[in-house]
């Protein structure tokens, strides 16, 4: 009984950083509708500004001092990032704004790293808290029992700001209908900045709270991302209470998890969030999204046409330009360029659901690792010669979207997205845990291509072929009636079923087909790597797609394949200087900044004035 | 004026894009390694290696060099993925003409590299990578590895271990690859000395996601006798910590796997753990002989204290300018033959890459935590030679698979 409550009481405290942090991202989604991907690099700023503030300001009240003003600090630097990066790119399409926080977090990594250094800070213990109380025989650390009580008190304070202010009265209008807000007077943008300002604060405190159980390090950002999405969807996006009863929820089922179930510290939170989404859609006090009549936000799509001659020509040209890549280039060229031809197949596959579809997937590379994995299983396991695994990787990878479709399709929006993560994170810790088919995350190594691929140019034409196939393919389908229906459901469900379009079922195989040619891309990949490994099926991965898709620009037919090859190439050349994080993630926020409609939706819109003010 | 803005940037965005392809290989006078590793990801590892690699280099250049040429490095940053690692590879192997490849720090990257080396006939000098599957079930002719192995240093704690009373065990490891290895070879080694020892609770925490105080209250519901812990990093001071504060560490024998090395070590300040038995690099300790050489000289040039990557960082660079003075070439094959069986003399001693797995003799040192002066050291340690802590030459034989 001791040791039951004792573990109880270590679930809560664990709850009180996870709910601070959680409820921080809630807030500004509720809001803004921003999903914020830096929310992890606040975190990680509260732990440091924190541990610099707690070096100087001495005892109790020091530390609390410490706390609160970290919080301040990461609140102002959150206000900071919402008005020079995101508050030009709102109008956006929809989650845009999800590839500027991206260079929000590679800026912040090395910033941290340039500012505090490399190694590990321990947190400093708090003040009169260091020792333990036993309950029932069994040790309870004090600081613990301090941020069970503390936890509540800020839920409550929070609370009280949204239902009891005149802020929080704009806040809850505004999640509930922004424009009908915006055209009721409310000036938006210092709601939205006020918004960010409290969100990034709940983060940095969160950050600063945690550090007399552990200390300040540079994976920290990711390594709570996870979690706190997980905790927000399960709550329900834009519930503080529902943040609450997650963050709860989850640190203590972790807990016991821990204790009678060892292995499952990986899985635990995804399971929790599949069965919480199988059973309520949007989460346990979550509403059901309103969209729009017309879904998507911002200025319409322009309806899709047969490239035009001179776009055509340009392709081909460029085609051409690439066959004779082996001829002029160096050998690394080839290489380099088979790398890229990989992930535009990759990302093309990916935007065909999120442009095309209007479907977003945040665990899209569990069809690019799937295939991979099918691929390597195959040749490691049952010697298949590398032709036939190359065959069967789309299929596999096809079968799994088809039942990964099958359960996510029953949501739509953000917990659609969710879902698709928690799913594709599911896989991943199975291919991760199941050492003795897998390998774990030492991985399968030794798949290299046939005798006839070996060499690095004609590896290069199997990928040229295959790839651009592919993607030509995919831009075939989205002209072809399938794609038309694909996209009326996309644009307007109603209207859809109406002329007799079974959109579920329509969405469903679009599903289908971007998992089979993501699964294709994985397939190239592995040949041409000669291993495979559990990272390829991460979150990571399925982000690197997603920010190619939005940074080429979700809205055009090319916009996957342009964002993805432009970004690698000016990866490749980045990651030779000491800091490129920092210069890669300010060429993003410039890029986003300066082109909302991503490359190519900007690049045209550019040439049509040109050509407007021309004629 | 805004469509200029615009305009310009595209032009610059393309022009980077250009100068990223025109980048180009010098003159190939000197000899060059390329060194691949996560600089970013791991930098608090990374960095103390690199500058254990330039002093080697310095010193062996300031001594004429390799056959009459000085040796260089080309470092990258694979930003912690095997397939970027790949791709550096292949652009270091046929850009930039490397003589052979070395670095990385994770063992899944080894294993990747290790795979490309077989492949496509390149010499691979796994140097810090842990993962024994390196050397035996996916060894290869090309790859080399110099750092102690996870199951050599398991077998120098089990040995430690199997000296005590304690039977029943509890294991804490990272739930990952290395984690398992570790685990698998700690009670390897400990049932062969001691049949009779139990394996109460055996706990995973996720890595860098460790939830302390849950793993301490399941550890000390097991009641075991001893711990054996390989959490390194955040989830060590986590698990000390909380352990520490719940005192699940009072009365019980601890071992630590590479808990003294000063990249683990240091961080934890005054919180360090005393009187566990643990493997690491007590620098601070030593008074004379070639390792208090290479500490000073450390320490000279670059005023702070080396760690176990400094270390390995320079034996890297001794072991690849021995097997090229060896080889007296920079031929492929040659460089590969003259690593087995390479004698190397390093400031832990004579090292000897193995003929039989390719793995070096280094070893590695044992000793019991303590504190001193705020922070924690390790104290009445000796250094145990790597070649007594390998399987027979039968087993590795089975585990190896034939080469090509």
């Amino acid at each position: 009984m001791g040791l039951f409550i004792a573990q109880l009481l270590t679930g809560l405290a664990n709850a009180a950083t996870l709910f601070l942090v959680a409820s921080g991202l809630s807030l500004i989604f509720g809001v803004t509708r921003i999903v914020n991907f830096a929310h992890g690099s606040f975190y990680m700023l509260g732990a440091f500004v924190g541990y610099s503030l707690m070096q100087v300001l001495p005892g109790a009240i020091g530390f609390w001092a410490a706390v609160l003003l970290s919080g301040l600090i990461v609140g102002l630097v959150g206000v900071v990032v919402e008005m020079l990066v995101l508050r030009p790119v709102y109008k956006a399409p929809e989650l845009f704004q999800l590839v500027a926080t991206f260079g929000v977090i590679l800026v912040i990594q090395d910033l941290a790293l340039m500012i505090w250094g490399a190694e590990d800070l321990l947190g400093p213990r708090a003040p009169g808290l260091k020792s333990v109380v036993r309950i029932l025989g069994e040790p309870v650390p004090k600081y613990d029992l301090a941020l069970i009580a503390l936890t509540p008190f800020v839920l409550f304070g929070l609370w009280y700001l949204i239902a009891r202010t005149r802020v929080g009265v704009l806040v809850r209008a505004a999640t509930q209908d922004r424009e009908m807000v915006a055209a009721l007077g409310v000036n938006q943008s210092w709601l939205f900045t006020g918004v960010f300002f409290l969100g990034a604060a709940l983060a940095g405190l969160g950050g600063a709270i945690q550090l007399p159980k552990g200390g300040a390090d540079l994976l920290m950002d990711f390594n709570i991302l996870a979690a706190i999405f997980v905790v927000v969807v399960i709550g329900g996006m834009g519930s503080l209470p529902g943040a609450y009863i997650a963050a709860v929820l989850i640190s203590v089922l972790n807990v016991f998890g821990v204790s009678y179930l060892p292995q499952s510290t990986l899985v635990l939170m995804f399971v929790v969030m599949a069965v919480v989404l199988t059973i309520r859609p949007y989460g346990l006090l979550g509403r059901e999204e309103v969209v729009g009549e017309h879904g998507q936000v911002g200025e319409p799509e322009r309806p899709i046409k047969p490239a035009s001659m001179g776009a055509r020509v340009l392709v081909s040209a460029l085609l051409i330009a690439l066959m004779a890549l082996p001829l002029a280039g160096s050998h690394f060229m080839v290489i380099l360029a088979t790398d890229i031809i990989i992930f535009c197949l990759f990302a093309a596959s990916l935007h065909f659901l999120l442009g095309v579809g209007g479907l977003v997937s945040f665990g899209h590379a569990a069809f690019f690792g799937g295939g991979a994995y099918v691929a390597a299983l195959l040749v490691s396991h049952a010697n298949t010669p590398m032709e036939l695994a190359f065959l069967l990787a789309p299929i596999g990878a096809g079968l799994a979207a088809l039942i990964i479709g099958w359960l996510c399709l029953r949501l739509t929006g953000v917990y659609f997205a969710m879902l698709t993560l928690a799913l594709a994170q599911l896989l991943w810790s199975l291919v991760f845990q199941w050492d003795e088919l897998t390998g774990g995350d030492d991985g399968l190594v030794n798949i290299w291509p046939a005798q006839w691929l070996s060499e690095a140019n004609s590896y290069f034409y199997f990928t040229v072929i295959v790839g651009v196939g592919g993607i030509i393919l995919l831009r075939h389908i989205a002209h072809s009636p399938f794609g038309y229906a694909l996209r009326a459901s996309r644009d307007s469900q109603r209207q859809a079923e109406a002329t007799g379009i079974d959109t579920k079922r329509v969405q469903w195989m679009a599903f289908t087909v971007a998992g089979t040619l993501a699964g294709v891309a994985g397939g190239l990949f592995v040949f041409s790597k000669g291993s495979i490994f559990p990272n390829e099926l991460e979150i990571a991965k399925s982000f690197d797609g997603l920010i190619v898709v939005f940074l080429g620009g979700v809205k055009t037919l090319s916009g996957g394949v342009v964002g993805a090859a432009s970004l690698e190439l000016v990866k490749d050349y980045l990651t030779r200087f000491e800091y490129w994080r920092l210069a890669l993630g300010l060429l993003i926020i410039v890029v986003v900044v300066l082109a909302p409609r991503g490359i190519v939706g900007s690049l045209r819109l550019l040439y049509e004035r040109i050509r407007g003010a021309a004629t | 004026m805004k469509r200029l803005k615009k305009l310009t940037m595209v032009a610059a965005l393309s022009a980077t894009t250009l100068a990223g392809i025109a980048f180009s290989a010098t003159a190939a006078d000197p000899i060059v390694i390329g060194e691949i590793n996560h600089y970013k990801r791991m930098a608090a590892f990374a960095e103390p290696y690199k500058n254990g690699i330039e002093l080697g280099l310095e010193q062996i250049n300031a001594a004429g060099g390799v056959i009459g040429r000085p040796l260089e490095f080309i470092y990258r940053d694979d930003q912690g993925k095997p397939g970027e690692a790949i791709k550096i590879a292949e652009e270091l192997v046929n850009r930039e003409e490397v003589a052979m490849l070395t670095g990385t720090i994770l063992s899944n990257i080894g294993l990747a590299l290790s795979s490309f080396a077989a492949e496509k006939k390149v010499v691979y000098l796994a140097s810090e990578p842990l993962a024994d599957a390196l050397v035996w079930e996916a060894g290869n002719d090309y790859t080399f590895r110099l750092r102690t192995s996870t199951y050599m240093q398991a077998a120098m704690l089990a040995e430690e271990a199997a000296k005590t009373d304690a039977v029943k065990y509890a294991t804490i490891a990272p739930n990952y690859a290395y984690g398992k290895d570790a685990v698998a070879a700690f009670k390897k080694a400990l049932t062969a000395l001691r049949p009779d020892v139990e394996f109460v609770t055996e706990q995973w925490p996720a890595l860098f996601k460790i939830d302390a105080g849950a793993e301490v209250q399941a550890i000390e519901r097991a009641k075991p006798d001893a711990i054996y812990n390989v959490t390194f990093g955040g989830d060590l001071a986590k698990f000390v910590r909380e352990g520490t504060t719940r005192g699940l560490f009072d009365g019980r024998n601890v071992y630590g796997l590479l808990t003294g090395e000063p990249e683990y070590l240091e961080p934890l300040a005054d919180e360090a753990p005393e009187g566990w038995t643990v493997t690491g690099y007590p620098w601070y300790d030593f008074e004379d002989g070639a390792n208090k050489v290479f500490v000073d000289a450390y320490i000279a040039r670059y005023e702070e204290n080396p760690k176990i990557g400094s270390l390995v960082g320079y034996m890297t660079a001794q072991s690849i300018a021995a097997a090229i003075d060896k080889a007296g070439s920079t031929e492929m094959e040659a460089i590969r033959e003259a690593f087995v069986g390479l004698e190397v003399d390093t400031p832990v001693g004579t090292i000897m890459y193995r003929a039989q797995d390719h793995q070096s003799t280094m070893g590695a040192f044992v000793g019991t935590t303590a504190l001193r002066d705020g922070g924690g050291v390790m104290v009445d340690w000796t250094y145990k030679a790597g070649a007594d802590y390998l399987p027979t030459d039968e087993e590795v034989a089975q585990m190896r698979p034939v080469s090509k």
